[in-house]
């Protein structure tokens, strides 16, 4: 086991700086000129363009430039905007609060997701079943960016039941209802992997076996039933962890959440090319790292596997 | 002494018209499990498989009753519904009683089968490996019986879960109990299931096919050890297999079976002397022997009957050597031919006959 991690861990050194050279590029690469409309009304100065270019190492070769920022990111430096502010400050700002919203979101899809997920698995063919396969349907086939505007305008705007925008702080109360919209497609996925893995084992020797034995119903589907069929299911989650984060995109635009996605939007839209490429950055260590930890994480539940 | 045949010509008999009478008479006493006219059908798209039509068989304490026949003919399916571990549906039972100690388990609660389930009856699986829950260890699957049953300890149920993979002869049984199925080798997993049905001690045993799945050198030591414990034990045991060689060793009746029902059953000697019914003779007939190697082995001919369309008559007659008109338009009961001896053919005083 501990081989394996020591080799994971060396794979992912290339794998790491293939994407980051490779969102660099496309960072820097993006058409269009970083200081058009940073100095008001009348295009920057000569000097002041200069001066920012030295900075930012525009002017040296792309290898050279991915190659100072490398080093300086593995002295845990970020990097500064073209205003001066440092990149590490903002992402330590705006990361705990898409953590938190991948976490309820997270949550959403674990609690609803696997629980219409063994309802199904369980009783089979039915009304439940099919409520269940036809509006998980929906979620799956509806993008995010249309649910998470039905959400807001619905529950936000017209019943008022929500606030529509959430505020500057982010409590775990307002990120519900986002939560939940970045939960909406996940959810589905979960139940739907719930049900198959739940139907599948339930006609396994071993579930024939515990009743044989004479062990009770809860058991027979508490311990031996649902302790195998959690395996995919667990996995699941722990790599749409890393996922969510990437995701959170699109719904913190729409709910106006300053995390790290709403950062990433506005980033974008100035042309800061440092904030990109560090939250970009940042959410490719943490999809990494899941994934690692989901595989350690399979070993655990599934015994047979064995990583040597 | 009567008979009691499950005669085809009702097709569904009440349990109340068959009585709990076994096979072979007990006098006196109940046998300690006896099932009697159990009929079992399974209810797909393709129409209704009439799977069990009337089974019967009983077994006694410290007795081994060795079930046989040609695979599909109802053995694994007589010997889930006895464990009430059917899935119903597709499968319905329709008649029938199953005895333990003369309890009918049928109508018996939910409960009350359930715990009957493991320390009355136990049951051994073909495939240790799909058999036992891959993601929990050995040890815990024994000790499960003896926590939740027993109300043991952890701790007592541990000693007791290595005192069991001891008792079937698994070497380092103090290591072993931690491990998981799939660190056993085959001949291992099945002792170690072995040792997890007898974690309640039972009274009887059915063991499927326990062997089949086993290399030649391990099916034998697995036959000897199950037959070993039955004995120390007096235990029930029901031997479900198509391996008459085993049979001759450790069976002391045999019923054979054919088409969801019993066709012959018998004291193994006098069966292997003289088969009563046509089918049990194919059947031996079909086994390699010794004193005939070279020659072709005489494999019977033609194949078991489609359970959607049970032929008229005698449903063995499409492949019966000696098969007459009456064959083809009765179904033979199943009749007492001698002390102890029943078989369902219209024939069969003939064939006790000539030598
Ligand atoms: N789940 C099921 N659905 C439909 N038919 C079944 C099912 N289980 C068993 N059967 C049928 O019951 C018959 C007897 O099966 P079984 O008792 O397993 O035979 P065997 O004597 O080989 O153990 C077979 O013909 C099989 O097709
Ligand atoms: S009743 Fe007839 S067909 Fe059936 S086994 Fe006997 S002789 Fe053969
Ligand atoms: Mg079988």
């Amino acid at each position: 086991m501990g081989r394996y991690v020591a080799r994971r861990l060396l794979q992912l050194i290339p794998v790491f700086i293939g994407t980051t050279f490779l969102i660099y590029l496309l960072v820097w690469a993006l058409p269009g000129d970083p200081f058009a409309g940073k100095c008001g009304e009348r295009p920057c100065p000569e000097s002041f363009v200069a001066v920012m270019r030295e900075k930012f190492n525009m002017d040296d070769p792309l290898f050279i430039q991915y190659g100072k920022y490398l080093l300086n990111l593995l002295q845990g430096d970020f990097g500064e905007t073209f205003s001066g502010t440092s990149v590490g400050t903002l992402i330590s700002n705006a990361y705990p609060v898409t953590i938190r919203l991948a976490l309820i979101a997270l949550l959403f899809e674990a609690l609803i997701g696997v629980i219409a997920g063994i309802l199904t698995g369980l009783r089979g063919r039915g009304f439940m079943d099919n409520l269940v396969l036809v509006s998980t349907l929906f979620l799956i086939a509806i993008p995010t960016f249309v649910t998470g505007y039905l959400v807001q305008t619905v529950f936000g705007l017209q019943l008022g039941w929500i606030a529509p925008t959430v505020s500057g702080n982010a409590s775990w109360g307002e990120l519900l209802a986002p939560g939940f919209v970045l939960a909406s497609v996940s959810m589905a996925y979960v139940a739907r992997l719930t049900r198959t893995s739940i139907a599948e084992n339930k006609r396994a020797d071993f579930v024939r076996t515990a009743v044989a034995k004479g062990q009770p119903q809860h058991r027979v589907v508490g311990v031996h039933l649902l302790r195998n069929s959690a395996i995919p299911v667990v996995t699941f989650l722990g790599t749409d962890l890393g996922a969510l984060m990437g995701g959170a995109i699109v719904t913190e635009g729409i709910f106006n959440i300053n995390g790290i996605g709403g950062l990433v939007f506005r980033s974008i839209a100035r042309q800061e090319g440092t904030t990109v490429t560090g939250v970009v950055v940042l959410l490719v260590i943490v999809y990494l790292v899941m994934n690692l930890l989901v595989d350690l994480l399979y070993a655990v539940l599934d015994p047979r596997i064995r990583y040597d | 002494m009567s008979t009691e045949g499950q005669s085809a010509e009702s097709p569904n008999p009440s349990p109340l018209e068959d009585p709990a009478a076994p096979a072979v008479v007990q006098q006196g006493s109940e046998p300690l499990l006896a099932v009697s006219g159990l009929h079992v059908e399974f209810r797909t798209q393709e129409g209704v498989a009439r799977v069990l039509n009337g089974v019967r068989y009983h077994v006694d304490a410290g007795e081994t009753l060795a079930v046989l026949g040609e695979s599909g003919s109802g053995k694994s399916v007589t010997a889930n519904t006895v464990m009430g571990i059917l899935e119903m549906p597709p499968a319905a039972i329709t008649a029938g009683e199953i005895r333990f100690r003369g309890e009918d388990l049928l109508t018996a609660s939910a409960s009350r089968r359930r715990e009957v389930r493991g320390e009355g009856i136990a049951m051994i699986f073909q495939d240790a490996l799909s058999a036992l829950n891959p993601v929990f260890t050995v040890g815990f699957q024994i000790e499960e019986q003896l926590r939740k049953r027993r109300g043991m300890s952890r701790k007592d149920a541990r000693k007791r879960a290595i005192e069991l993979l001891d008792l079937v002869r698994i070497p380092n049984a103090k290591g072993r109990v931690r491990q998981f199925p799939h660190e056993f080798s085959g001949g291992m997993r099945q002792r170690a299931m072995i040792a997890m049905s007898l974690a309640l001690d039972p009274e009887v045993l059915i063991a499927d096919e326990p062997t089949t799945a086993l290399d030649v050198t391990v099916q034998a030591q697995i036959m000897d050890l199950l037959a070993e414990i039955q004995r120390e034990r007096n235990m029930g045991m029901i031997l479900i297999t198509h391996d008459l060689g085993v049979v001759a060793e450790v069976a002391d009746r045999i019923a054979v079976m054919y088409a969801g029902r019993i066709v012959e059953e018998a004291d193994v000697h006098s069966i292997y002397r003289k088969p009563g019914h046509p089918y049990t003779r194919a059947l031996m007939d079909s086994m390699p022997r010794l004193d005939q190697r070279g020659q072709e082995l005489n494999t019977i001919k033609g194949l078991p009957p489609s359970l959607t369309a049970i032929p008229e008559g005698c449903p063995f007659h499409p492949r019966c050597p000696l098969a007459i008109d009456l064959c083809r338009e009765k179904d033979p009961e199943l009749l007492t031919i001698a002390e102890g001896r029943v078989s369902a053919c219209h024939r069969s005083d003939e064939l006790m006959r000539d030598e």
